[in-house]
């Protein structure tokens, strides 16, 4: 799409098709399916952070009357290296396995060891007290800097760093050593006149979903097994399972239950293989849910990061050079977004010279998974900080600073392809002339401003619709609701067909009814996914015309179709939807309209973020009294679906920059693994998040979509960070500014 | 001749920034790489996404390569 165009319904806020469900308790979750004869699973987890297995005997918990099956490690069938998906970052089948049930060694704090199933819950959490295991203790790792060092303890003993120069010789706990560069940096620094740099720290974050990981399965030996659980991508759980278990893909059907939140943490299996082994030992379906503790202790977290970033302009304000060092964890197994975050950190910025060097690194932490444009607000923070400081230094607006050097159609990215058209200007020039930039601060506040750029990507999806004899029709696809997809969908498929949007069901189709379609993730659903459903409504559209051709005994070429009816060319005659539909059995059956495409042309989303803060001198507590959040969506098929996620991304990134971290003891011992000791924002922290959606059409896609989902999360760390900075007047370096932080930096600059 | 621009990382095996190949399509481009930079791995490249004159591609098995194309490989990209 190049130009503007009108629409009918793309662009209103009609009525979400799952919101009464929702709101009456009626929608199912991953932990709501019962099935006849179900049992339950549990989990025996590791009490250390680091420990050899040194004797694992499970006969007492198997003697225990009502227990029906235990698993360990041992029960898979010999897995291979090779990689699997897993949303963002590397992770290899060997490790997967090794993830969701500890082989020889634990890793960290709640690693999986051992599963047990019995009759009810409690027979299953009695028999894991029964489990006998002797551990060697070992030295844990926690940091960057204490697994990079020289003589550290290793996680792995086989692991050596690639991507150096010359292979190593000695095993190290940096996975990866990877670099970008663009230009010539040395040069770079040397026409520069004014040059800032800092180090930067980010804590382990937990993606924050209220619905824990659940699952309920059945194994059938001679038939089909089947896999209900909460996951972004059940087409993914279907092939991680079908591999660590080495069945054939046809023998196991996996159906996406509702999902209570995901941001990137639901994107890899953690409880379905284990429960489905349970099931195929005991006979019986399984169903298990993790709780609260669990699912900090075990599921991806967010990387932790230590950043070093440097950054020199010329006194006009031109960036003549930008460099970096991201060393980010990746957990107990390799797999960091560390790419992801050199590829990003400075793609809002026109700079002829770069230069990012970046380290995967193990630590005695889970192993993390993809969270909101995975890696990305790490890095932004560190850069986005320092342009607010160099604005500064240079004496100049930070959102003029910004413009003079922002990326646009055109720029050379430091990870390959130049941009096609963006919208980072117009989200800075809506940011500039927003009413809350116009705003005075008042005594003890501050505001920070930042950008984000996400890739957004595109990928595999299906759909198709099928229409009822009454001008009703499904549609049915393959990419989980996580974010209102389902609306946007009903949207888009109404527009390309030309009737109501309510006459079209939305619907999520198991992994035997829709063809394969890549995990919701990404900001690719309502891009990828939504062209999919273009593709198969302007299908049903063109059998439509065909249909009515053969009605008038006319050919097809002299049909035409608008606003949801045919009309004969040759003639006054006119058929609606409905009207053909009601006679599709006499022309031929039923009609049924289908979209399998790998989405291309994706279209970057920047955004702009302006955050203001009040901070309490006396105890070091930051209220943010004022947030802007702006966006380019391409093109915002449902506005409010789109403010949400604005709204939603922000609120995350508050909370990452404000409160979030885990903390860990000395032991490698998580001992915040709740809602009540982990502080996300509630709505009664924050004010309302304001939004400004910018609309600069993705020419690639029919409606100009880009996609919206991740770019919003990652100006707040900057946003919030620089804000906080400005406000007390001392420089900030680590996250989170939790009221200790700011307290200890307001003393220490006294 | 479409110009092929190397990601950091391959610039270790090709010692050299971009290059000029004259391919009609993508399994073209790949056989004049491989045969040109021996220590490039097919097996790595196929794995690659690539953008085409900007254009993100993920799977470009069945690409064509226009004359005057600027291709560059990069590692895919999923999300969360």
């Amino acid at each position: 799409m190049s130009e503007a165009r009108e629409f009918k319904y793309i662009g209103q806020s009609t009525i979400r098709p799952d919101g009464f469900d929702k709101v009456t308790g009626r929608a199912n979750y991953g932990a709501d399916l019962a099935l006849p004869g179900m049992i339950w699973g549990k989990i025996l987890r590791s009490p250390h952070a680091h420990a050899n297995i040194k004797s694992l005997d499970t006969r007492r918990a198997e003697a225990l009357p009502g227990v029906l099956a235990v698993a360990t490690h041992s029960d898979f069938p010999s897995v291979s290296d090779q990689a699997i998906e897993s949303g963002e970052g590397s992770l290899t089948l060997l490790d997967l396995a090794r993830n969701v049930l500890a082989k020889d060694k634990v890793l960290y704090h709640g690693h999986a060891i051992v599963a047990v199933a019995a009759k009810t819950a409690a027979i299953a959490e009695q028999a894991l007290a029964l489990i006998d295991i002797e551990y060697e203790v070992l030295k844990p790792v926690l940091d960057v800097r204490e697994a990079m060092a020289a003589g550290a303890p290793l996680l792995h003993a086989d692991m050596f760093t690639q991507g150096l120069p010359e292979k190593p010789t000695t095993a190290s706990n940096v996975a990866t050593r990877l670099e970008f560069k663009m230009g010539d940096i040395e040069a770079g620094f040397s026409a520069a006149e004014v040059v800032v740099e800092r180090e930067f720290y980010t804590p382990t974050a937990h993606q924050g979903y209220i619905e824990p990981h659940a699952c309920t399965v059945r194994f059938e030996k001679d038939g089909q097994s089947m896999i209900w659980c909460s996951t972004q991508g059940h087409f993914d759980v279907r092939a991680s399972t079908a591999k660590l278990l080495g069945m054939e893909l046809g023998k196991l059907k996996v159906i996406a239950s509702e999902i209570g939140g995901g941001f990137g943490g639901k994107t890899t299996v953690y409880l379905e293989p284990v429960a489905l082994i349970l099931s195929r030992k005991s006979g019986r379906p399984v169903k298990m849910i993790m709780n609260r503790d669990e699912v900090f202790k075990a599921t991806g977290p967010g990387s932790a990061t230590r950043s070093w970033v440097k950054i020199g302009a010329k006194k006009d304000g031109s960036i003549t050079a930008m460099q970096g060092r991201l060393a980010y964890e990746a957990g107990a197994f390799k797999g960091s977004p560390v790419m992801m975050g050199c590829m990003t950190a400075f793609t809002p910025y026109a700079v002829a010279n770069m230069y990012v060097e970046g380290f995967d690194v193990v630590v005695n932490k889970a192993k993390v998974a993809a969270y909101r444009a995975p890696g990305a607000p790490q890095a932004e923070f560190a850069v986005e900080m320092l342009i607010n400081e160099l604005a500064v230094k240079l004496g100049r607006d930070p959102i003029d600073l910004r413009l003079q050097n922002a990326a646009k159609e055109g720029t050379q990215t430091i990870y390959g392809p130049k941009l096609k058209r963006v919208g980072l200007v117009e989200c800075l020039e809506a940011a500039r002339d927003s009413k809350h930039y116009q705003q005075a601060l008042a005594e003890n506040q501050g505001r920070g401003v930042a950008a984000g750029f996400w890739f957004n990507v595109g990928g595999q999806s299906s759909v198709h619709i099928n229409m009822n004899p009454d001008g009703t029709g499904t549609i049915v696809e393959g990419s989980p609701d996580i974010g209102g997809s389902r609306a946007s969908m009903q949207m888009m498929a109404a527009e390309a067909m030309g009737i109501a949007p309510s006459l079209l069901k939305p619907i999520i189709g198991d992994t035997e009814n829709v063809a394969f379609s890549a995990g919701t993730g990404g900001s690719r659903t309502t891009f990828a996914t939504g062209m999919a459903v273009i593709e198969a409504a302007e299908d049903v559209v063109a059998q439509m015309k065909q249909r009515a051709a053969s009605l008038w005994n006319v050919t097809a070429e002299q049909v035409d179709w608008a606003d949801g009816v045919a009309i004969n060319l040759a003639g006054e005659e006119r058929l609606s939807l409905a009207e053909i539909c009601a006679s599709a059995d006499r022309t031929g059956g039923q009609i049924s309209g289908r979209g399998n495409i790998n989405a291309r042309g994706a279209g970057p989303s920047f955004a702009v973020h302006l955050c203001d803060v009040e901070v309490d001198k006396d105890t070091g507590k930051v209220d943010v009294v004022r947030y802007t959040a702006i966006q380019d969506a391409g093109k915002a098929i449902h506005p409010k679906y789109v403010e949400g996620q604005y709204q939603g991304g922000a609120v995350q990134g508050i909370g990452w920059a404000l409160n979030e971290e885990y903390i860990y003891s000395k032991e490698g011992l998580l001992e915040n693994a709740g809602f009540l000791d982990y502080r996300v924002p509630v709505a009664s922290d924050l004010p309302m998040i304001d939004t400004i959606i910018v609309e600069v059409p993705n020419n690639f896609h029919p409606y100009g979509v880009r996609g919206v989902g991740e770019s919003g999360i990652i100006p707040p760390l900057a946003a919030v960070g620089y804000a906080v900075e400005d406000a007390i007047g001392v420089p900030v370096t680590d996250l989170p500014l939790s009221p200790p932080r700011v307290f200890g930096l307001i003393q220490g600059s006294r | 001749m479409a110009r092929v621009t190397f990601s950091s990382e391959q610039q270790r095996y090709t010692n050299e920034v971009a290059c000029e190949v004259s391919a009609a399509d993508y399994r073209e481009l790949i056989d004049h790489i491989t045969q040109r930079y021996p220590a490039l791995s097919r097996a790595d490249l196929l794995q690659m996404a690539i953008a085409i004159d900007g254009e993100i591609i993920h799977q470009p098995l069945l690409e064509r390569i226009e004359p005057n194309s600027e291709i560059h490989f990069f590692h895919f990209v999923a999300g969360g």
